[in-house]
């Protein structure tokens, strides 16, 4: 049995009157890739944001049900909190333009107001650097805006940033879909090294990734989660029948 | 259907071409003409003792218009004082509340408050200030240009705000940062370059106003740094000497009215300086 990060117990997410999550529960197992796949516009990414919290800060946005992070009811914790254990990486790279590489990999510590020794910093930097596969692309540059980087490397730039606040869980909203092959390979071998370090939730439309990458999956589908298991089974082995369809390509 | 000849396509685009670069030329005629005539009349009267003395009584040869420049940036450093505070925090909160009763109601207040004329900001400037304080002052006059540049301000910080892409929000806001500190720390900074234009621009549009410092600053013959007297301004001065029926006061006047000019023209240079140093790149 492996053990849980993250519990979702019952939860049901609402845009208005619009329910885009309908009574999920899952358990997202420690230090693996969990991937959650559906075609677009099911909930996929409305459930990850649930997860640290920034759902609920679109209007009219609402939720019920829990969210377990290590038997804590991150609903009932300050979300600011919440997203420093929780990091999050975007569909699209978004560095901050104003900042250096170093600045926007500490960028977490500095906005939050926290102070750092120097040497406390520069070791954070490197060792986050180091974590996403940048360091030796970026040690000579590291004073340089991070904008100046391809888009993989952003992403990249992005990932050590989110690690840099050491979460428990991280989790990619489509983390690929903006690059192209080459720097998706990139963060694909990534993310499979980080799943030591911390917990991942993967959300990705594109199946070939969720098979390459991820331990378990889970298949969202009209806001219900459909299934959940280990990946290899899933993939070969589907219970549900719009698992399966989705799988062959049927629908999605 | 026959298409119209290639030759008389060209002919059409020449032609077409022709006019945008005369009718772009007249538009700058004028700008040209006014340089050229105030360069004319004004750059004789600009000398060291014209800069560094002070104006002296009618029949008095020489003089200058040292109080007045100073006067003018004192009178322009207390408007900004109080316009920039308060028109990027009333920007700030256009931008995050795009919608809503007080947004769309303060909006229409910025509007209104940029078409309002300056004589008018400047009578109600005399009645907030001056009346109850009981005197002309530099205050009222600073409070009257701040109330001009405004909705200026505020303008160009909600427009340079909304562009600024909502990720960069979200990836402040996923760390763990505060909603204060994420408009502060990371919003603003992203938008600087064009929120300090616009502040620049508005001072350079409030530099020269007349009216709103008729029963506000009203003028001063003295050298003064105390806000609660009144003070002179070059524009003011320019409005006094030039309707006097002096001819030494005259050429004062036109002496001012190019260091108005200069003045104004160096604050443009600098904005563009600003625009491009600042200027954070998405």
């Amino acid at each position: 049995m492996e053990s849980t990060v993250l519990k979702i117990e019952n939860f049901s997410a609402f845009f208005g009157e619009n329910q885009v999550l309908k009574e999920v529960s899952l358990s997202i197992p420690q230090n693996r890739i969990t991937a959650i796949m559906g075609p677009s516009g099911c909930g996929k990414t409305t459930l990850i944001r649930c997860i640290n919290r920034m759902h609920e800060l679109i209007p009219d946005a609402r939720v019920s049900g829990k969210i377990f992070l290590d038997q804590e009811d991150i609903y009932a914790t300050d979300p600011i909190i919440v997203r420093r254990q929780i990091g999050m990486v975007f569909q699209k790279p978004n560095p901050f333009p104003m900042m250096s590489i170093y600045d926007n990999v500490i960028a977490g510590y500095n906005l939050n107001g926290i102070r750092l020794a120097k040497d406390e910093k520069d070791r954070i930097v490197e060792e986050s650097l180091r974590k996403a596969a940048l360091w030796e692309e970026v040690k000579e540059a590291l004073y340089r805006r991070g904008t100046f980087l391809s888009g993989g490397q952003q992403q990249r730039l992005c990932i050590s940033r989110a690690l840099a606040m050491g979460p428990a869980v991280l989790l990619l909203d489509e983390p690929t879909s903006a690059l192209d092959p080459k720097a998706t390979s990139h963060i694909e071998e990534l993310i499979v090294q980080l799943k030591d370090t911390v917990s991942i939730i993967l959300v990705t439309h594109n199946m070939a990734q969720a098979a390459r990458v991820s331990d378990f999956a889970a298949f969202v589908y009209l806001g219900e989660l459909v299934e959940f298991g280990p990946t290899g089974r899933m993939f070969t082995a589907p219970k549900d029948k719009r698992t399966e369809e989705y799988l062959t390509g049927k629908f999605g | 259907m026959k298409e119209p000849s290639i030759r008389r396509r060209i002919v059409y685009d020449k032609s077409f071409k022709i006019v945008i670069i005369l009718l772009t030329f007249c538009s700058i005629l004028p700008m040209l003409f006014i340089l050229f005539f105030i360069t004319s009349k004004g750059v004789s009267a600009i000398n060291w003792n014209f800069l560094t003395q002070l104006p002296r009584p009618v029949g008095e040869i020489g003089g200058g218009i040292s109080n007045a420049i100073i006067g003018t940036l004192l009178l322009i450093g207390i408007g900004t004082a109080f316009s920039v505070p308060v028109g990027i925090l009333a920007g700030i909160f256009l931008s995050e509340n795009r919608k809503g009763k007080l947004a769309s109601l303060t909006r229409l207040c910025v509007e209104t408050l940029q078409g309002v004329p300056s004589i008018v900001i400047g009578i109600i400037a005399y009645i907030w200030l001056v009346v109850s304080m009981g005197s002309f002052s530099a205050l009222s006059g600073g409070v009257a240009l701040g109330l001009m540049m405004l909705p200026v301000i505020i303008t160009a910080t909600e427009q340079t705000l909304k562009l600024i892409p909502g990720n960069l929000k979200e990836a402040s806001l996923a760390l763990g940062v505060s909603y204060p500190r994420t408009i502060l720390k990371v919003i603003l900074p992203a938008g600087v370059s064009s929120i300090v234009t616009g502040i620049l621009l508005s001072i350079a549009r409030v530099a020269g106003e007349t009216a709103p410092l008729l029963f506000t600053a009203f003028g001063s013959p003295f050298m003064s740094l105390n806000i609660l007297k009144p003070i002179n301004s070059l524009p003011l001065m320019i409005f006094n000497y030039a309707t006097s029926p002096y001819p030494e006061w005259h050429t004062l006047a036109w002496g001012a009215s190019f260091a108005l000019i200069i003045l104004v023209l160096g604050l443009n240079l600098f904005t563009k300086i600003v625009t491009k140093r600042w200027k954070v790149q998405f």
